[in-house]
Order: C-alpha cells, then structure tokens, then sequence
C-alpha cells in the first residue's frame, strides 16, 4: 500500500492516525480472509478425513489413516464403472459445446447479424430459466419421441443444448477482444476462413475453449437430473446418480462407500480445474459488462 | 439492448495506441461472409432450439392440459384452460413457496453471494501470491465440486449429534435441518456460489483505473466513498448482469432438495422442489407445468426489472 | 508493372458515413507514397481498400495492369503491416514470417529457409525461435516487415508503421525503413498522421480530409506551397502563419503595415480584395530594429526549441470583419505572428520586434485556395461547406 508514504497535505499531528487507520485497516482485512477461509474450508474437512478413517463418522476429525476403505469401493458393482459414465457423458457433451460454441461464437463476433444480441441474451436467460426442473416433463417426452430414452447420446444432446447458449456467451466475450487484425494480416496473405479459424483463432482463443470445455464438464459432471430422468438402470448412470443414491436408498448410509466414492467423483474435476487453471488462468476475460 | 462485451473499446485500445482515422471496425474481419456465417451457427442453433426451445414452448401447453404420469389423464390429456393457473393462485401452499423463493434468492444470491463474492474480489483486489491462491482455490473448490457430493458435505456439517459444526460451537444437539431450515440453504447456496461473483467482480475490479482511486485517495476519501464514488459506478453494468445471472440461476436452483428435500412440514419448499413434488412425486403433470410456466413468468420480470436498470445507465451517458 | 490506380473510389459505411468520397490518386512503380491527414480523413479506409479488406462502394482500383477492385484481399498480390503488427503471438518469429509462404503451401524445409533468409536480411537472424511478446517494439515491426516481403508481393501497404514505437527508435525505425524502400524498389503506401513522418519518408504524399484527397505532390511542394489553407495547417511542425490582409495598390494590407505581393499573384488579385496571406515562422526574419516592409508587434512568447527558438508576436492587423477561418485566432484587430529566431538572436517577452518575409516564400490564399500564377490549383477546391478547417 501506498498510502503512508503518499505526501499527505495535512497538519502534522493526524499523520499517526492515518498510520493508525492503516494498520486497523490490514487488520480487518486479513481478518475477514481468514474468516472467509474458515468457512469455505469446513465443509471441505469431512471430504479430506473421512475416506482414510478406519471408523468414519459424519464428524470431521483426524483420521486413524488407513486406506481400506477404498476396498469398498471396489466391491460395489456400480461404482467404478459410474464414473467411467462420467467421463464419457462429461466428454461428449464438452466435445459437442465447445465445438459448435466456438463456431457460432466466432460467427457472432465477427459477422454482423442483425439482431445478435437480442438473439443471444434472449437464449441466455431461456438457458438459466429452462432448467432441468421447469422443463423436466417436455424434457422426457422429447426423448421418447425422439427414441432417446436410455440412450447416452440423449443425455449429451441435452445437456449440450442447455449449456450452449452460456458457452456461445462466454466465448463471444473472448472472441471480441482478440483484435481483427490477426485474421485481416492472414486474410491479405490469401488464407480461408477455414485456415484463418484453424491457423490462428483457435490458437488465441485457446484460453477461452479450455475455460468452457472445464466449464461444461463440470456442469455435465455434476448434474444428475437429466440422467436420472432418462437412463434407465444402474449400469448407464453417471456418478452423480450413484451417489445420490447411496445416501437416499437403503436406510444407513455406508460411510465407508459414501466417503471414498465422494472423493473418488470429486477428485477428477478438482484436478482438472488446479491443471486448468494454471496452465490457462482460470478468470472471466476482462469480465462481463453491461 | 443487452450485451456482452468484453471491452474492447478498453482493452484494446489501452494495448494499441489508437491513431489516425478508425473507421468502423470491420463487419466482416475473417471474410467469412453470410452464408458460411450462418452454416457456423446451425449446428448450435439446431440444438438449443430442439432442446432448449422446444421444451420451454411444450411447457406452456401442457400447462393446460389435466396431463397426469398415471391414470386415465395419462392416456388422454384434456384441454382444461387456465384451471391449473387458478388453482395454483389459490393455492396457499404455492404461495408459502413462491414466497420461500423470494427469500432464498434475496438472501443467498443478492446478499449472500453478491455480496460475499464482491467483499473477497475487493478485500484481494491488489493481493498477488499464496494468500489470494488459497483463498480463491478453496471458493472455487467448492462451486466445482458435484452438487450431490456438496450436499452430503453439508449434511455431513450441520448433523444434529455428530455434525462438526455443533462439535466446534460446542452445542450438540441443535437440529440446524429441522430447526433453520431456510437459514441453512441460504448459507449452503452462498457457500456453493459465491465464486462466480467472487471472478465476476475481480475481472470488473481490474477495469477500474488505479488513478481514478489514487485522485479519491489524493482527496482523503475514505475507503466507503471510494468504492461509492469511484467503484461502483464504474463496475455498476457488472454488478447487474451478475445479480441477473444469479438470482436466475438461484430462482431455478434445485440443489437445496438434496439437503432438506422442502422439508421439515414445507418450511424449505422453494418452487423448484414444489414442481418436483408436485409434477413427478405427485403425477400431476399439467398442474406442474402450469406452475412451471409460472416461474418462467416470474424469471422473465425478474431479468426485464434488471434490463431496466441496465437501460437507464446508458441513457445519461 | 505495379503502379495502383484509383478511380472515382467510394467508400459509403452502413449509416451513411462517406469515407472516400469519388477519389482519384495514381501511385507510380515504384513509389514511396504517403497518405497524410487527421484522425477520421479516410486515409485508413483508402489503404484498406486497396488491400481488399474494405469493398469499395463505388470506383475501382487498379494494381499494375490487373483491376482488383472485386478480388479478395489473397488474389491482389499485396501484403500490409498493421498498426499493431498483427504478429501472431503462438507462433515464432520463424514461423510468423514463413506464414504467408505456407498458405501458397510451400513446403516446410522450403519456407523455413526463405523465413531465414528474409529474416537476416532484417538483422533478426538470431530471433527466428522466438515468440513475437519476447520481442523489442522495434523487433516486431522488423518481424512484420520480413513477413510482408517473404511473399515477395507487387505493392506493400503500411498502417502508421512507427506510431507504436517510442520517440528514439522511432527516427531509426525511420532511416531503416527509408533505406529498405530504395533497397526493394516495391511500390509502397503508407498512412500516417504524423506530417514529418510523411515528409521525410515519402517520395509523394497525398493530404487528405473528409475522404477526399486536398493535395498530392512531393515533399517539398507541400511543403513549400500549399495548395489550400488546410494543408498549410497541417504541413510543417510549425503551422504556417495566416494572417488576414488586403489588396491595396499593389501592395498587402496587415493593419497598419504595408507587405509586397507575392510574385505570381501579379495579375490575380484586385484592389480592395480581402485575402489571406501565408507565410512560415521559417521563412520569417527577426529584427530588433525597425525595417521597411516589415510586421511589427510586441514579443509575447518565446519557446525554445534547442537550436533555434519560436517567437511569438502580437501584430496589429485589419479590424474589418470577422476573422477569416484558417487565421490564428487572435483579439479583433490583432493576430499573432510566429516566427524562428536562430539561437543567440532570442528576444525577451514584452520586446517589440519586427518580422520580414524572405523574398519568393509568401503565399496569397482566396478562399482557402491558393492564388498562383498559373490560374488553377493543382486540386479542385473542396465544396462549399467543406470549407477549410480553423
């Protein structure tokens, strides 16, 4: 900070109390981190402690460490094979939004489209309005029609038209602040659009695919209505709809299980975020505005 | 009109010194033309509108219908009028609900992640190091992570005997779920997302010039009436698309059923879970979609109050 | 072989705005040819015209014996350097430069030793692996040039290629790029808004304003006589002194001081007819001492400029009417003089000095045109309204 050694146009004596509100001010300032820290950090105890405990409780608290716990996982018949469930609906889907995303965003940004804007906040609020609950009903009769139900194909198709409209939205934004110029240098070099997205695009933009695609997987990874509402059985479901019902079905929960799968389904995108995140920077490119 | 830009007319010119004639950016950099344009939106289009588009219209009219998951209306669904829409009105359950809603999103977006998220983007905003890296790592950790994992987290924190929460504060035996049922999603939903306001406003922060701050300072503003004269009228388009995005998002959010289920006696029932209840626990599908269509009435006056205010911005300027 | 020729070329944008308003222009084979003006004057649109990113509204333009007017941007055999470089930051300087040369898909090994060569040329050979961020302002324009002659194009366009460098590097850059001209003998246009930058770099400039070209010719005609106000203004790192006068028996009017005509506006002008008389600070002498045929006025600024200083004179001056636009702004009946006093020769504030004009220098302007001899202006003056800009 440079506030005490900025010149400061006052009397001598309120020299000590700008010092003095200073430091009361860096005080409340790390306070209040380490109050913020505390309380994003609770919760997140259990899911740390609980999965190495021999005996765990819902109580976060040091673990006797073991790791058979983990032993119980591999005997349930669902467990393994739900996260690999995952990862294909999480994959497809991201594959599908960030695609067609990165398509149609580039088109908005550097085409004028009449009526772009209107068009593209208009399906932004449908996207966060149409949620899985409102539409839940429609949801399943689409699919049947369009004998979709138990399919995983379904479940992407979905997912990836929800996600859309946000995806488009986020990749405009980045689109936008890449300047012209790149494209127009390489267009007076002679190359297509097809090169110009291939050869210099989607190399600058690249931050921005890798922000959505994490986006959309942490999305897909986490839902578990849309396939809980169309696949059928428990050897198409994701992870999300497995653990949910570990802690709903059959009276006393496992904790064992329910601990170690928690981490296991958890682990994947936390992962997938830290490498994201410091390969790229993980931020909202200069922000939304208006 | 809304929209979203990242400036450019910032950024960019604050990275490229602008001289001589600018005339109109170019419409058309990539000379990708109107028909190759269009063949790039299709794909994205097709889908939102089969999936997106389609559902929310097929709302609207089996919203008129007696359409039932079971029974003879499951056949033959019957036309029925605006019958759902009175009896939903009437409906004092509904409205205990509607209003459980409003004070959901009131206190665990507006209040809660808006203004949690702005308090850590502006308590960092000069921070650089391990301090804003643990602190952003762990906000973010808890907004990636799955919803039904989060849940059981916070299930696992508030139990009544062997919660951690009660072993910390030292009152075993208070029934956070049974006892403070709104209380706790509140705290959960602002728990779960106050990371998008928290990047959302660390972006918006780094748009606000560091002279403009350094001439409060100068004038011996303190730090209130920096971030009122200064801050937010220069983050004020940001604070409203923020508030829009997530009181839509928290308005539709179904995560709190995970916890409290709308329990204890409906004291948790905020209109997602109602419609759950009602339209697939209970059958009655037309019924459900009827107040469905009603939420996306609500979601509509609730994004046009916010373009108002967005609007009026633009005016003086 | 490569001159460009433009005929009767419009630019309308989408809402009406005319940024080349029915322009012609011939650049010569060859050429080092600048295109001069203030922000806004269409000089940024006319070179993106002849690159192709801009489609003409009207007009056509021609490169060598081909009309490119409706070619796409790749098919004019043209290459541009941006404001900003346009250097592609995920590729290296090799690859950057070796861009063009993949898109006329030549080979790898191929293009990656044309990049080499044509990198060396430019003193970059020991950057080729670089990524342009890693690169000094004036390494990257380096880059950009190399990459503009690896295809080994008809014409090169060039957006204020100094703008973004700093002062210094920026009169090197300057020299280097004169010197790289001569050398490629490759027609070339370049915009600017900077006059010296013009002046000392190109072969010809064209000065334009409101999408019309206000006067074309070489450094020192522009210089020396301005075909109008507006580029008298504009042209000189000190603007020309205009001053209000009147014809009055073969001799100027300035206030109480009595100027010769200049000599090829003999038999122009009428007796009694109000002008605007032209002259630079340059071509201005001082003298503390009272002269014939001399401004006077007291001394009321004086800045220095290291070798020589720029005076400023409050001089008496005709009190009837309103200022003429494209005179200095001054009090009604006076106006300021400017003129440059070599070192050792300064005056103080508050002297009274007085300012003679060097034989052949002075210009007469009639509505905003220049009076010459031979009776027409090299450039039609503009239309009524368009009138000259204060």
């Amino acid at each position: 900070m440079t506030t005490d050694t900025a010149p400061v146009p006052t009397t001598e004596p309120t020299r000590p109390t700008v010092a003095v509100r200073h430091l009361l001010a860096q005080i409340g300032r790390y306070t209040f981190l380490c109050a913020i820290l505390g309380f994003f950090a609770l919760p997140l105890l259990w899911l740390a402690t609980a999965p190495f405990d021999d005996t765990p409780t819902v109580t976060a608290s040091l673990p006797r460490f073991t790791l058979d716990n983990f032993r119980a996982l591999l005997d349930n018949p669902y467990a393994l094979s739900s996260l690999l469930n995952s990862v294909y609906l999480a994959a497809g889907t991201a594959a599908l939004v960030v695609t067609f995303a990165a398509l149609a965003a580039y088109a908005l940004s550097r085409v004028r489209v009449p009526g772009r804007d209107a068009l593209l906040y208009g399906l932004l609020l449908l996207s966060s309005i149409v949620t899985g609950t409102a539409t839940m009903v429609p949801l399943f009769e689409l699919a049947f029609r369009l004998n979709l139900i138990d399919s995983r194909l379904g479940v992407i198709l979905i997912l990836s038209g929800g996600l859309l409209p946000a995806a488009i939205f986020i990749l405009k934004d980045f689109m936008d602040s890449t300047p012209t110029s790149y494209e127009e240098s390489a267009r007076v070099f002679g190359a297509s659009p097809l090169q110009i997205m291939r050869h210099i695009v989607v190399p600058l933009v690249r931050p921005g695919l890798a922000t959505v695609g994490v986006w959309a997987v942490a999305n897909v990874w986490g839902n578990f209505l849309v396939p809980f509402l169309l696949l059928r059985g428990p050897d198409k479901a994701p992870a999300a709809v497995i653990m949910y019902t570990l802690y709903t079905e059959g009276g006393q929960a496992d904790l064992r299980l329910l601990s170690t799968f928690s981490l296991l389904y958890s682990l994947p995108v936390a992962l997938m975020f830290v490498f994201v995140s410091s390969r790229y920077g993980f931020r909202f490119h200069g922000g939304i505005k208006r | 009109m809304v929209q979203v830009t990242s400036p450019p007319d910032e950024v960019v010119e604050g990275a490229r010194p602008v001289t001589g004639a600018s005339p109109a950016p170019a419409p058309d950099a990539a000379g990708l033309g109107r028909a190759r344009a269009t063949g790039f939106l299709v794909p994205a289009l097709v889908l939102i509108l089969v999936f997106l588009v389609v559902p929310a219209a097929w709302t609207i009219y089996l919203g008129v219908t007696n359409y039932r998951l079971t029974g003879l209306a499951a056949a033959h669904p019957e036309v029925v009028g605006l019958d759902n829409y009175t009896q939903a009105l009437g409906d004092e359950r509904f409205r205990t609900s509607l209003l459980l809603t409003l004070q959901f999103v009131l206190g665990s977006a507006v209040i809660g992640q808006a203004g949690l998220g702005f308090a850590i983007a502006f308590a960092l905003r000069d921070r650089r190091g391990p301090l804003r890296r643990v602190v952003e790592g762990f906000v973010l950790l808890s907004w990636i992570l799955p919803s039904s994992v989060v849940a059981f987290l916070w299930i696992a924190l508030l139990d009544r005997d062997a919660g951690t929460l009660n072993a910390l504060l030292g009152i075993p035996g208070t029934a956070w779920l049974l006892d403070h049922p709104m209380l706790s999603i509140i705290v959960f939903n602002t728990w779960r997302g106050t990371a998008f306001s928290m990047m959302l406003y660390a972006a918006a922060l780094e748009n606000v010039p560091r002279s403009h701050l350094e001439t409060a300072r100068l004038a011996g503003a303190s730090t209130w009436q920096q971030l009122r004269d200064v801050v937010f009228p220069r983050i004020r388009g940001h604070v409203l698309t923020n508030l829009l995005l997530i009181s839509l998002w928290t308005f539709n959010d179904f995560a709190p059923f995970l916890i409290t289920a709308g329990g204890p006696e409906q004291r948790s029932e905020i209109l997602p879970v109602y419609v759950y209840k009602v339209a697939l626990s209970g059958g009655e599908l037309g019924f459900g979609a009827a107040i469905s269509f009603i939420m996306l009435l609500i979601n509509l006056v609730i994004a046009l109050v916010y373009l108002r205010m967005l609007g009026r911005r633009k005016e003086p300027a | 072989m490569s001159a460009i020729t433009m005929r009767e070329l419009t630019k309308v944008y989408p809402g009406g705005v005319r940024a080349l308003d029915a322009l012609d222009l011939e650049i010569a084979d060859g050429e080092f040819f600048a295109l001069l003006g203030p922000s806004g004057c269409g000089k940024t649109t006319l070179l993106r015209t002849i690159a192709g990113l801009e489609v003409a509204s009207g007009g056509s333009v021609r490169i060598g014996e081909r009309d490119v007017t409706g070619l796409p941007p790749g098919k004019r055999d043209v290459a541009m350097v941006f404001q900003d470089y346009a250097l592609f930051p995920h590729m290296t300087v090799r690859d950057n430069i070796a861009y063009p040369l993949r898109i006329k898909k030549v080979d790898r090994r191929t293009r990656g030793g044309k990049a080499a060569d044509t990198a060396e040329e430019l003193g970059l050979s020991g950057l080729l692996e670089r990524r342009p961020g890693q690169l000094s302002g004036g390494q990257q324009q380096r880059v950009a040039l190399a990459r503009a002659m690896a295809c080994h194009p008809q014409v090169f366009l060039l957006d204020e290629p100094l703008s973004n460098l700093d002062a210094r590097l920026r009169l090197e850059a300057r020299t280097f790029l004169k010197r790289l001209q001569r050398e490629l003998g490759v027609t070339t246009v370049f915009v600017t808004h900077d006059q010296a930058e013009a002046l000392a770099l190109a072969d010809r400039i064209a000065v334009m304003e409101g999408g019309r070209i206000r006067q074309v010719g070489t450094p020192t005609e522009v210089f020396r006589r301005p075909a109008n106000t507006f580029v008298a203004g504009f042209i000189g790192s000190t603007p020309m002194n205009l001053i209000d006068a009147r014809v009055h028996g073969g001799e100027l009017a300035v206030g109480p001081a009595r100027l010769p005509l200049p000599d090829d506006s003999h038999g122009q002008v009428t007796d009694g007819e109000r002008l605007v008389y032209g002259i630079r600070p340059e071509y201005l002498d001082y003298s503390p001492t009272a002269v014939p045929g001399a401004l006077t006025g007291e001394v009321v600024v004086v800045e220095n400029l290291g070798s020589v200083s720029l005076v400023s004179l409050d001089v008496p001056a005709d009190d009837t009417g309103p200022a003429d636009a494209g005179s200095p702004a001054g009090d009604a009946g006076r106006t300021s003089v400017q003129v440059v006093v070599p070192e050792g020769a300064e005056p103080e504030p508050g002297d009274t000095g007085w300012v003679v004009p060097r034989p052949g220098r002075s210009l007469l302007y009639r509505d905003g045109t220049l009076v010459t001899a031979t009776a027409t202006a090299e450039v039609p003056a503009p239309r009524a309204g368009a009138a000259v800009r204060s």
